[in-house]
């Protein structure tokens, strides 16, 4: 699956060349019949019974999706004594955004989260991160796709090794380069390092070697250079593998975790992810503070959230196009 | 770094006929005979071409690789984070990090063991119900005649995207011990335990239930015998409650992702197969027996595999939801190798554990990609 591909209706080019016109015929007037009834059911329907039971059972496993979030977000307006009351309420018994007042430090200060710092930092990250990698994994996906140099094979099986290691392994030596290279616990460690990565680079090079050659060998023979032709003839044509790699990386890096917690320690360099994992973390002392936590972590998922429902399809492409990951 | 200059030695090209015999859009020689000889060097793209991947050189070479380097070397330390491991000041001790975690009697290998153990039961548990609740969504999600399919993959796939920091809090908060679950089950009678701060193997708490064996006090060869240091009681006492709850946490939250891959998958598969098992007047059933799943066992592979190589890697839900805690049960290898180093100090102890889990992975990874590729490779689809 390209990162072009869409849910397309499956061509019939398939077929194995022994199918006669009667058949064929007989075909188009059967899509035809089950066009007219507004699907394509290749069995007949469902009987009733069967069809209730199924409704009700995709509508039980539909709110085992939707309730926690449904939860975190009635939770969030309650008191804390309330939140341990009654933790299943879907109503706040006595409604207050008080929460939010206190991430937002309108009111009292929340002890011990510093929530603008955090969503600063995040916002920071995420935003030169998707630059960087936008960029870099285009440049180097369309070398290895399109560039003839010397050592072209063995830098792409590189990048398929580098995508074979797991970013846990690495949590340890990742923090002694930081720490010997004098950058650690510096927003340098933070967003270099995460500049390139590997599955982008994958996904651009799939894509232009997608793109029919002509188009750029018309440019050269135009007289425009390997940047010109990369820079303005081949990136324009590449805009629905732009946006995924846009997304995806701008979905990682604002969800990162583990890298941020092996490069910095001082609460300044907090994100979203590494504040709300230390404020949360040891869960084990009981539900105190509750509707704080569950305002943070709502606050901290929105704008993916609100990604992923502006721009559904290219998180569809972008879990089908193997970029796989926890 | 090395550029490669053009070449010199080929042969003079005349000026002005940069576009060699095949002009585009005449009918040539199909283009992947072109890639594969490469024609003498056009001006300067042996130079572009390394321009244009250095900074992917750069980066992934000295954050990267070259940890991974100086991982090895400090596994080989006994470094407290302190001084410069590069310097001659940490105590070199060879093999004696990887001893103390695989052959030595003692807290350490215990722990490792325990970590082992832990995850095992993790990926045991996690890849078939995540592999499971993945087909039977999408195969829910495939329905023609369902109405809403759209909103249907949406609610299944948004847990996917969001942080896996504020899903860890937001189960947090449901499994308290006077939390929403336990309120829900209370309703139909169940008393749940206290989620996170049970410690009992669920298989020790079913046998004891039995009257097998006593949880308390194990006794005969479960108790007698021992391998890295656990006895096989331990071995054999399964995921602890608390841990169960990061696995359905992992469920919940991969097999959107999983589903979307089966759901490509599916409609993959040519209407002509479906269309004609239906004119044999096959039933459901059978449909789904005889032409679906068997189309679908590349892909069932593959969502095993990348479950198997995911799980190992459990880290952020561990972090969140206990640390090691209660009693150790939910201690993975990742956990243990971060902790290892940055709470114990121990860095090569860490750097130490870090690299066995990497042999681990890879060695899952290179077995699914050889697996793949025996298998013909699915467009796309080659890692």
């Amino acid at each position: 699956m390209t990162a072009t591909g869409t849910d397309t209706d499956r061509s019939t080019d398939r077929s194995t060349g022994r199918v006669t016109d009667t058949d064929r015929r007989a075909e188009r007037a059967r899509r035809r019949a089950a066009a007219r009834a507004g699907s394509r059911p290749v069995l007949t329907r469902f009987p009733v019974p069967a069809r209730v039971l199924g409704y009700g059972l995709v509508v039980g496993v539909g709110l085992l999706y939707l309730l926690p979030f449904a939860l975190q977000l009635v939770t969030g307006f309650k008191t804390d004594p309330d939140a341990a009351a009654h933790p299943l309420a879907l109503l706040p018994t006595t409604p207050t955004t008080a929460a939010y007042q206190r991430l937002f430090g309108l009111s009292e200060s929340a002890q011990g989260v510093p929530f603008l710092r955090w969503l600063s930092n995040s916002a920071l990250v995420a935003v030169l991160v998707t630059a960087g990698r936008v960029l870099f994994d285009s440049m180097a996906g369309y070398a290895l796709a399109r560039l003839r140099f010397r050592g072209r094979s063995l830098l792409f099986g590189f990048v398929l090794a580098v995508m074979a290691v797991p970013g846990v392994a690495l949590l340890i030596p990742k923090f002694l380069v930081l720490n010997t290279f004098g950058i650690f616990d510096t927003y340098t460690a933070m967003i270099v390092p995460l500049l390139v990565d590997a599955a982008g680079i994958f996904i651009m090079k799939q894509f232009f070697e997608s793109v029919p050659r002509e188009v750029e060998e018309a440019a050269r023979v135009d007289g425009a250079g390997v940047f010109r032709v990369f820079w303005s003839v081949v990136l324009p044509m590449a805009r629905p593998a732009l946006i995924t790699l846009t997304i995806l990386s701008f979905q990682g890096s604002w969800n990162e975790f583990t890298h941020f917690l092996v490069a910095t320690q001082s609460g300044q360099y907090e994100t979203l992810t590494t504040g709300l994992a230390r404020f949360v973390s040891g869960g084990l002392g009981g539900g105190t503070q509750y509707p704080l936590k569950l305002a943070a972590a709502l606050l901290s998922t929105l704008p993916v959230a609100a990604l992923f429902f502006c721009f559904q399809r290219y998180f569809v492409n972008g879990a089908n196009s193997g970029a796989v990951k926890e | 770094m090395a550029l490669s200059t053009t070449r010199a030695r080929s042969a003079p090209r005349t000026t002005g006929a940069p576009g060699e015999p095949d002009s585009p859009g005449a009918a040539g020689t199909p283009p992947t005979a072109r890639d594969r000889a490469p024609r003498t060097g056009r001006r300067g793209e042996g130079f572009w071409g390394w321009l244009f991947v250095s900074p992917m050189v750069i980066v992934l070479g000295l954050f990267l690789v070259l940890p991974i380097l100086m991982a090895l070397w400090v596994s080989l330390l006994h470094w407290d984070g302190q001084s410069n491991p590069f310097s001659g000041q940490a105590d070199f001790v060879g093999l004696d990090n990887y001893r103390a975690l695989l052959t030595e009697d003692g807290l350490d290998r215990t722990l490792f063991a325990t970590s082992l153990r832990n995850n095992a039961y993790y990926v045991l548990l996690t890849v078939p119900l995540q592999t499971i609740v993945a087909l039977s969504l999408a195969l829910i999600v495939n329905q023609k005649i369902l109405r809403a399919r759209g909103a249907l993959r949406t609610t299944f796939f948004f847990p996917s995207v969001t942080s896996s920091i504020a899903v860890s809090t937001v189960f947090l908060f449901l499994f308290q011990g006077s939390g929403a679950v336990n309120s829900l089950l209370s309703w139909i009678g169940i008393k749940g335990p206290n989620w996170f701060a049970d410690p009992r193997g669920v298989l020790s708490m079913v046998l004891g239930d039995l009257g097998v064996v006593d949880p308390e006090k194990p006794t005969g060869v479960l108790a007698d015998h021992s391998f890295m240091g656990l006895s096989w009681f331990e071995w054999l006492s399964g995921p602890s409650v608390a841990m169960c709850t990061i696995i359905l946490l992992a469920v919940w939250t991969t097999s959107g992702t999983f589903m979307l891959i089966f759901l490509a998958a599916l409609q993959d598969i040519p209407r002509e197969l479906e269309e004609a098992a239906a004119l044999e007047g096959v039933n459901r059933r059978q449909l789904l027996r005889y032409v679906t799943l068997p189309a679908l066992r590349p892909v069932l592979f593959l969502v095993l595999t990348l479950g198997l190589i995911s799980t190992w890697q459990v880290f952020d839900q561990v972090y969140v939801m206990g640390q090691g805690a209660p009693g150790n049960t939910t201690l993975t290898p990742a956990f243990l190798s971060y902790s290892s180093g940055f709470d114990n100090a121990d860095f090569g102890q860490g750097a130490a554990i870090a690299f066995i889990l990497l042999a681990l992975i890879l060695c899952l990874t290179v077995f699914q990609r050889w697996a793949l590729r025996e298998r013909g490779e699915r467009s796309g689809r080659k890692r």
